[in-house]
């Protein structure tokens, strides 16, 4: 079942999706901030208007899935789960503690809606990869999305993954990047440059979409042109601002793996 | 009775285990239409080009990317697959290993990891091909089967098993012919071993090729007057722990014996069960802290200590000890 929200609606979404990240991340006391919220656009995309899916039924089989590469931004996918209905919002407090359903990294066994479990960087291109085959065996029109960050990009597999998607012309695959520009030990171009990333895509033959990562429109945009591609793989590099929607977070390094204080998340949710 | 033989003269008959792999993984493509199969360049050597003939479009060649090919594989599992995934042991769970516990033990994914070139008995090759710590590797994972046959029979029969198993598998074949030692009517369940040579004084416990040394082992060591009671471990995780403390209970002595790392695989496993449930005299069979190195099979088999003379003077050592 597709939603049907309009761009405001969306919007709306996407804040409050914020807001949740941001007060569950202050509840942890750790956890992903910057990454977190540069995908939270991605993510409302995806799960509030483009895939195809059902909270009711979590195995339905005729669902879209997504796989959350980057599984470091895990409070973005919790958040959007339990707002679409997959589980009660009030479970989100429980991020990181001991015994919650929702672990430090996506953990299919616990959450509903995760569709499988992630957090090793790398790995989830080839398991989107392996879900799209197996679903055009099954002759099924489903179709596989996976989010990757843009220092994950530098894993070796995620060629591989590259290499064999192309290889085996899996077209009802659309790979997204969260192109942030920032990893732990600073900027991506600084640590290992992954440019140009564009070309590099292009070059193992997949037809690239390139957007603004926090323009809801864009990102529908480019999702639905990309459903038309056949013969290859596509991917959708979204431009984001680490930490976007609260101004002291934007864009700065030492909030990829810190949680918002007290007084960070009054001002934060203001700004809001 | 199931085992076929027992004594060297009836050793003769030889089976490969990669090959019967071939051509059941092919018949139970038959049956399971969802049976999917991934290798990484290596198809030909594991036996698997006979699936690919037969169901080219269940057969995905990965190319020289094994941690791909793990990942390729779980994604097809969670859409109902059951992947076989072959290629030589060390590029099947050493290169891909992190692989295998982030994104198939732990989350308990239907994945069979069914290697081929165990082993330093791939001979040639030499240390790079030669692996002798698959079975530490893949038993120290939560959920993770692990399975070495004996012969082309168990092979069978393993295989038979695994695939209605729910749950991650590692099973470990050879390059070499092993002498067959079942007949067609062992009937193989996963964690059972079997006892296949009586014996009072001491109990040696294989697994793979060191089962048919250590049957030559028993029978030299009968005409010395000691009688050995002979196990295969063909599971090695979960691990047969009735059989052995029976066993230790019984005869006092253990020897273990795996052409495998002695730190890590069998001779630990049996370790960690007679420690805690029966301390037993022990002695380890196995390649002692060391890499492999080229020559032959048999060459390696007496260069590393493996053939019947060294688990002889193993079991005459732990026998001092009683």
């Amino acid at each position: 079942m597709k939603s049907t929200h309009n761009v405001k609606e969306l919007k709306e979404k996407a804040c409050q999706v914020r807001s949740d990240i941001l007060d569950m991340l202050n509840r942890a006391g750790s956890g992903h901030t910057g990454g977190s919220l540069s995908a939270a656009d991605i993510l409302t995309a995806l799960y509030f208007s483009q895939m195809n899916h059902d909270p009711n039924k979590p195995n339905w089989e005729e669902r879209d899935r997504f796989v959350l590469s980057k599984g470091h931004g895990a409070p973005a996918l919790y958040a959007v789960l339990a707002r679409c209905g997959y589980f009660d919002p009030e479970e989100l407090k429980s991020l990181r503690k001991t015994g919650s359903m929702l672990q430090g990294h996506p953990d299919m066994n616990t959450t509903p809606g995760v569709e499988i479990s992630t957090g090793s960087l790398g790995q989830g291109l080839s398991i989107a990869n392996g879900m799209a085959l197996g679903l055009k065996l099954d002759k099924k029109s489903s179709r596989v999305y996976v989010l990757m960050g843009d220092g994950e990009i530098q894993e070796g597999q995620i060629w591989e993954a590259a290499m064999s998607a192309a290889h085996y012309k899996i077209d009802n695959l659309c790979a997204l990047v969260d192109l942030n520009g920032l990893q732990i030990d600073g900027p991506v171009k600084t640590i290992m440059n992954i440019q140009p990333i564009a070309d590099k895509w292009q070059s193992f033959g997949w037809h690239v979409f390139e957007v603004d990562g926090h323009d809801l429109e864009a990102i529908l945009d480019a999702l639905h042109k990309a459903e038309k591609i056949k013969g290859k793989p596509s991917i959708v590099i979204c431009t984001t601002v680490k930490g976007k929607g609260v101004s002291f977070f934007e864009n700065k390094v030492e909030y990829h793996g810190v949680s918002p204080t007290d007084e960070e998340l009054e001002r934060a949710l203001q700004e809001l | 009775m199931s085992i076929k033989a027992e004594r060297s003269e009836e050793l003769t008959k030889l089976l490969g285990t990669r090959n019967v792999y071939g051509e059941v993984l092919a018949e139970l493509g038959e049956h399971y239409e969802n049976i999917v199969a991934l290798n990484a360049d290596l198809s030909g050597s594991t036996k698997m080009e006979l699936f690919h003939k037969k169901f080219p479009h269940r057969f995905f060649n990965m190319g020289i990317a094994e941690q791909n090919m793990i990942g390729t594989a779980v994604g097809l599992a969670t859409t109902g697959k059951i992947p076989f995934v072959s290629t030589f042991a060390i590029f099947a769970v050493g290169k891909p290993w992190e692989q295998i516990r982030q994104s198939v033990a732990n989350p308990n994914i239907n994945v069979k990891i069914v290697s081929t070139h165990g082993g330093i008995t791939v001979g040639e090759d030499g240390a790079s091909h030669q692996t002798i710590e698959d079975i530490g590797l893949m038993r120290i994972l939560p959920n993770m089967v692990v399975i070495v046959p004996a012969d082309g029979i168990e092979t069978r029969k393993a295989l038979q098993a695994i695939v209605k198993h729910r749950g991650p598998v590692y099973m470990r074949l050879s390059r070499m012919r092993f002498p067959v030692l079942y007949d067609e009517s062992y009937d193989f369940t996963i964690s059972k071993g079997t006892i296949m040579r009586e014996g009072k004084e001491v109990t040696i416990v294989a697994t793979g090729l060191m089962v048919s040394q250590s049957l030559a082992a028993a029978e030299q060591l009968e005409k010395a007057g000691i009688t050995a009671q002979v196990i295969n471990i063909s599971t090695i995780k979960p691990i047969d722990q009735e059989l052995i403390i029976r066993a230790a209970r019984t005869t006092g002595a253990v020897v273990t014996a795996e052409e495998h790392s002695i730190i890590g695989g069998l001779g630990s496993a049996v370790a960690e069960v007679l420690s805690e449930h029966c301390p037993t005299p022990m002695r380890r069979i196995g390649i002692q802290d060391k890499p492999g190195t080229s020559g032959s099979p048999a060459e390696l088999l007496d260069r590393y200590q493996l053939n019947p003379q060294h688990i002889i003077s193993a079991v005459e050592e732990v026998l001092q000890q009683k």
